[in-house]
């Protein structure tokens, strides 16, 4: 599926970084880069789309030196081949994004930076942001260039890698990217906590959170005044035992063999609504207090502990009232120091809704685009105030 | 003269005693931690607030002169060397911690605040502030958002950039933009990220929110003996093989140890060619278990003596030698460079090697003191300056270590920042196309140029469309000082 524009656009699928700048270079018009299409649709639809740039054929490993425990890759890798590349050395690059409802796989390496996705072991490891450390991008005139490098410690120069996280393709196409790694733990558990009313399971959250256990996750997974926990636990064969069994006596949990099936994954199904909310960690009880006074039947997940969770509702609604309740959550939200971005929604309830809200800096933002697109070629109107 | 203008502007809006123009008071500030690089201010204005700092700068704006913030001044890069004819803002008299949310693990504080002055107010809800310079002591955290400071801990923790969520910052034109809050992962660009560590070049911090970490349950510190450097580079490289990640690794070599010893008495074991620190911190049950892990390693890899703290004050002996190490080498040599590169990891060895060839060749002594968990080396150049060439040659030899780290594939700057004093080996780093993108965001920030000017970049680039009312070529382009980007 390809948001905007009527007719379908021309796909090219370079295989080098050389191709891709040829292509902005020599080609006009608009622009949109699509991994593997798990989070495409999500965002703003772009006003245009002249050429697709495919990056799948972009793949592999550049470089991956598993003694400094740096990988270098190329833009269209996908999680899962990036993961095959280091796991046999014992690591991981520990980011696990939400992926849309039925997305195949993982997504691309170009798409996570992107997008800056968000999952539940940036709680202990960062978000995509802490993780990136050096870039190469196309700009939109077709030069290519570099920022940060392969050192994990670096402060040479502005920190573009920043910029581009989250930038939804619209500054410059990604064409390979250096991210740090950690090790893989030793050792792993879960401590799943069962359905409790609103205020307690945001009370166990904070009981975890001002706790030592150090857990590499902790999600929720709530929906009509009732939430329920799971607690990643990693480290040593030692110590991660001890550790759950502490979890699960402060939060009212028990150990459990492996994660519940709704971790890490996204709480709306194909077609309805998704949207990413950020709190101030203090906020959670009176935001998910508003989500269930919008009388929808919304879903919430994610990283309680960290200030960013989703949240969702199916496709059987009015979209008038899906957007209206989208402006309510927006407003608590901002009440808790949070904002609400709309991910994922059918055209209808786009089309009633401004699916980035406000946005502090956006004169700034505007500055920053058009002095790398100022053409305004690449994913035009995909971002925020139609940037 | 348009400095005059702008002090006679500010004492009337800001109050005699926040503007010095006093020729003597001025060259209190003619330099910072970069002590051999000095310019006197034109003009310095003392801050109290946000409000003074945004009257600072419109005034600036206004006039086309350009400015420089200050805050400890403890930086080593010469961020905060002053413009002979532009405005010095210091932010050291602001110094509120505007709240600790301990709910929010947050704290928002103004930029003149001491790093060490966070963790002690987040003490008390067990909670604290990560990024540790070793300056912490003194240094502002308006100074460490500039230069995006590391420190010590930053291998398992992050540096400044991985703890703030939101800033208060004035644009060169004057306006104010607050970005980020509390939470994370604020709508739009990260602006945030791409203030943090540009060295005060896209505009001034007057407030900023960090983020507070919780105290961990236990904190144990090995100090460990080798015969060299290349045996506790590879304790290192096993160590975070065996997939522990230390809160710390440090490093420091034979003459290191000396200063050190020299200067405190720190009590490192005698007659070894370099020493380890290994820090573990986390939840007591995994540290245990990784502290006998490391334990096990150093010993395999031929560590002459180890040393364990077991309480805080026998950890804080230990880390006193390290902490005081910049200083210590002012024991045993009349001057020095404390240079700051970063190289991966798996290239210490090779490096290190490298570097004590050079020195050999330049017959001058090079201490080196390191975070070497990741590869950022601090060689500290020893000279006297009063011998004839030995400045000089100090100098070609603390050049010539930045290209040994550029060669092997690192960085020219891993917490000290660019400033002044790298400035031209920025080319080296990177090319043309890079610096260009680079400096397209300066203009989105800053497209007069009036921002720290002369800081990062080896050339005054100067923005191909400037808004506003200038007209006529640039001043630096017309005096062949800037080419138009």
């Amino acid at each position: 599926m390809l948001p905007g524009g009527a007719g379908a656009p021309e796909v090219v699928r370079p295989a080098t970084t050389a191709e891709v700048a040829a292509t902005l270079r020599d080609r006009p018009g608009a622009v949109l880069v699509r991994g593997t299409a798990t989070k495409l649709a999500w965002g703003g639809e772009p006003r245009a789309v002249d050429l697709v740039v495919d990056t799948t054929a972009l793949a592999g490993v550049v470089e991956h030196v598993a003694g400094d425990l740096v990988v270098t890759v190329r833009a269209g890798t996908t999680l899962e081949a990036l993961d095959a590349a280091v796991a046999p050395f014992g690591q991981r690059l520990a980011a696990d994004p939400v992926v849309g409802p039925g997305a195949a796989g993982r997504g691309t390496v170009g798409g996570l930076v992107a997008t800056a996705a968000t999952g539940p072991l940036r709680l202990s490891v960062g978000a995509v942001r802490d993780l990136l450390i050096g870039a190469e991008v196309v700009r939109a005139d077709g030069v290519v260039a570099r920022a940060g490098g392969k050192v994990v410690k670096n402060v040479a120069g502005y920190d573009l890698c920043k910029l581009l996280t989250g930038s939804w393709g619209t500054l410059a196409v990604l064409t390979a990217a250096t991210f740090r790694l950690h090790p893989r733990p030793a050792a792993t558990r879960w401590v799943l906590v069962p359905e409790l009313p609103t205020g307690a399971v945001v009370g166990a959250i904070g009981a975890l959170r001002r706790s030592q256990l150090a857990p590499a996750a902790v999600e929720v997974d709530w929906a009509g005044g009732h939430g329920r926990l799971a607690v990643l636990i990693e480290g040593t064969e030692e110590g991660a035992g001890a550790r759950a069994d502490a979890a699960a006596a402060l939060a009212g949990g028990r150990p459990a063999p492996a994660a519940p099936p709704w971790w890490g994954r996204p709480p709306w199904p194909a077609g309805g609504t998704g949207l990413r909310v950020t709190f101030g960690l203090s906020g959670l009880a009176p935001l998910l207090d508003a989500v269930d006074a919008t009388g929808l039947p919304w879903a919430v997940r994610g990283s309680a502990a960290v200030g960013v969770v989703h949240a969702g509702v199916g496709p059987d609604h009015e979209p008038a009232a899906v957007a209206a309740a989208v402006v309510a959550v927006r407003a608590a939200a901002a009440r808790a120091g949070g904002q609400v971005v709309v991910l994922d929604a059918p055209a209808p309830v786009r089309a009633e809704v401004d699916v980035w809200g406000p946005a502090d800096g956006l004169a700034v933002m505007r500055r920053v685009k058009a002095a790398f697109d100022p053409g305004g070629r690449l994913a035009p109107g995909r971002f925020v105030g139609g940037i | 003269m348009p400095l005059a203008a702008v002090a006679a502007r500010l004492r009337a809006e800001l109050g005699a005693g926040a503007v010095v123009d006093d020729h003597l008071e001025l060259r209190t500030y003619e330099c910072d931690g970069l002590t051999h690089t000095r310019v006197t201010p034109g003009l310095v204005v003392l801050a109290d607030d946000a409000a003074a700092v945004t009257a600072a700068v419109r005034a600036c704006a206004d006039a086309e002169v350009p400015f420089v913030a200050r805050g400890s001044g403890t930086g080593l890069s010469g961020g905060a060397l002053p413009h002979a004819e532009g405005v010095l803002i210091v932010t050291s008299r602001m110094r509120a911690i505007v709240a600790v949310d301990a709910d929010d693990e947050r704290a928002v504080v103004e930029p003149g605040v001491i790093n060490a002055h966070v963790t002690a107010a987040a003490a008390p809800f067990g909670l604290y502030y990560a990024p540790d310079p070793s300056s912490q002591q003194v240094c502002s955290i308006g100074g460490n958002v500039a230069e995006g400071s590391g420190g010590a801990h930053c291998l398992k923790y992050g540096f400044t950039t991985n703890h703030v969520t939101g800033l208060e910052l004035v644009l060169a034109d004057g306006t104010v933009e607050r970005l980020g809050g509390r939470a994370p992962d604020a709508t739009g660009y990260d602006l945030v990220g791409a203030v943090v560590g540009s060295e005060g070049t896209l505009g001034v911090v007057t407030e900023v929110t960090l983020r507070l970490l919780r105290r961990p349950e236990a904190v144990r510190t090995l100090l460990a003996g080798f015969s060299s450097t290349d045996e506790a580079g590879e304790a290192t490289s096993a160590i975070i093989a065996a997939g522990i990640v230390p809160a710390a690794i440090e490093m420091m070599d034979a003459l290191a140890i000396e200063a050190a010893e020299a200067a405190v008495a720190c009590g490192y074991p005698e007659g070894v060619g370099a020493v380890l620190i290994v820090e573990l911190d986390g939840p007591a049950a995994e540290v245990e278990a990784q502290f006998r892990a490391v334990t096990r390693i150093c010993a395999e890899v031929g560590a002459t003596a180890t040393r364990t703290a077991t309480d805080d004050a026998d950890r804080a002996a230990i880390w006193r030698g390290r902490k005081s190490a910049f200083a210590a080498v002012g024991r045993i040599s009349p001057d020095y460079i404390v240079q700051d590169g970063v190289v991966p990891r798996t290239a210490l060895p090779g490096v290190l090697r490298a570097i004590g060839d050079l020195a050999a060749r330049a017959g001058i002594r090079v201490a080196n003191v390191f975070h070497a968990g990741d590869g950022n080396l601090h060689p500290l150049v020893l000279f006297d300056g009063d011998a004839p060439g030995q400045e000089e040659a100090a100098e070609a030899l603390s050049g010539a270590i930045l290209d040994l780290c550029i060669e092997a594939g690192g960085s020219i700057t891993g917490e000290h920042g660019v400033g002044a004093d790298k400035a031209a080996y920025m080319p080296r780093m990177f090319g043309d196309d890079d610096l260009d993108t680079m400096a397209r965001l300066r203009c989105a920030f800053d497209p007069a140029g009036l921002a720290n000017p002369g800081k990062v970049f080896p050339t005054p680039r100067l923005c191909g469309e400037v808004p506003g009312r200038r007209r006529g070529p640039h001043p630096l382009q017309a005096a062949g000082l800037g080419e138009l980007f």
